[in-house]
């Protein structure tokens, strides 16, 4: 049974496959912007419809894992580096944190959002949701693409 | 009658449609073909959670079952074999252990308030507050929203620090993140190994 049928590192006969099918390629370039796209209206659309940062953030990591799998782990480790990504899975939830924190100092309760606009609470409300959504996108992005990574530039041992 | 006996026909053959695959997953012995068979599941799932208007639930549903894991299966198989081995023999107290525990949880749903019964204690609690005050209170259309972010903001915090705590087990159990690369000086050895692969 072949084990490096699924291995996503590379070098194996499946990915040399998928790599080198012009199809694959072209429809999977011509589909990872606008997976972006979609997961970026996913987030900042969540207060209107369905959605919010944490579907927005499984797109967005589901367009960057789709673009390794066409061209290579390596070819999105250049574009999306471990660093990028060890930074961004923190940032996430220190922007979810900082609101909670700013609210506090503004007067409030720990992420009472109301306190961020002084005149108008519930466009305070509106601010704090959009901040802390955003928070939570950036997070699941990066953590999504880390977990991907780790399994990913693993081979077997 | 026209649009109800609809949504219960469509809910009926997704129950059917989910129940078939949950024992073909169960006894399917291909691992690839179970991930496979994984997404699928979860996609019904999410068509299932539509019927009952979670579309929210619905949206993550699809995106993380359907989508991500069966990335990180494929992932994980990629680190194992494709194939599960076949038992020595057929476990009979697993079988009475799962139906016992089955049985009990379908007779733990005899007390639960009937699906969609407006004086369910969840549905008279604090959701009237959420539902008439959202507006004026967040201002935002989408209630699910002002209920997750703001309403209940404090339990999101607590679940994108497990999203990622999550990371940071992944990242330790199976390293290979911070700048270093071991799979590198394995890959000379791991391609002679690999090279008969038969593909999928």
């Amino acid at each position: 049974m072949s084990d490096s049928a699924v291995d996503l590192a590379g070098r194996t006969p499946i990915k040399m496959r998928v790599r080198e099918t012009i199809i694959l390629r072209i429809v999977g370039k011509a589909l990872v912007p606008f997976i972006l796209l979609f997961a970026l209206y996913v987030q900042f659309h969540g207060d209107y419809g369905p959605g919010g940062g944490f579907q927005a953030g499984v797109i967005f990591a589901a367009g960057l894992i789709l673009h390794a799998l066409i061209f290579g782990l390596d070819a999105l480790r250049e574009k999306v580096p471990p660093i990028v990504v060890e930074i961004g899975i923190a940032l996430g939830a220190l922007l979810y944190a900082g609101v909670g924190v700013v609210s506090m100092l503004m007067g409030g309760e720990f992420l009472h959002y109301g306190m961020l606009d002084t005149h108008d609470m519930a466009h305070g409300q509106h601010l704090g949701i959009l901040l802390v959504e955003l928070g939570v996108g950036i997070t699941v992005t990066f953590v999504m693409v880390a977990i991907f990574y780790a399994f990913a530039g693993r081979s077997r041992q | 009658m026209g649009e109800q006996a609809m949504g219960a026909a469509i809910e009926a053959s997704l129950f059917v449609l989910m129940i078939a695959l949950a024992i073909v997953i169960a006894r399917l012995r291909s691992l690839f073909a179970a991930a496979m068979l994984f997404g699928i599941f979860s996609l019904l799932a999410a068509g299932m959670q539509t019927m009952m208007d979670a579309v929210d639930v619905a949206f993550t549903e699809a995106a993380v079952g359907a989508g991500i894991s069966t990335v990180l299966f494929l992932g994980a198989l990629g680190l194992t074999t494709s194939s599960e081995t076949r038992p020595l023999h057929h476990r009979v107290a697993g079988l009475v252990v799962v139906t016992a525990t089955g049985l009990l949880l379908a007779y733990g749903t005899l007390d639960m308030p009937a699906y969609g019964d407006p004086n369910a204690p969840i549905h008279r609690h604090v959701a009237p507050h959420y539902l008439v005050d959202s507006d004026a209170e967040i201002g935002i259309p989408n209630v699910v929203t002002s209920v997750l972010a703001s309403y209940r903001g404090y339990d999101t915090y607590g679940e994108t620090t497990v999203v990622l705590t999550a990371a940071v087990g992944a990242i330790l159990l199976l390293g290979g993140f911070l700048g270093r690369d071991p799979s590198k000086d394995e890959d000379a050895a791991s391609e002679s190994r690999d090279g008969g692969g038969e593909g999928v």
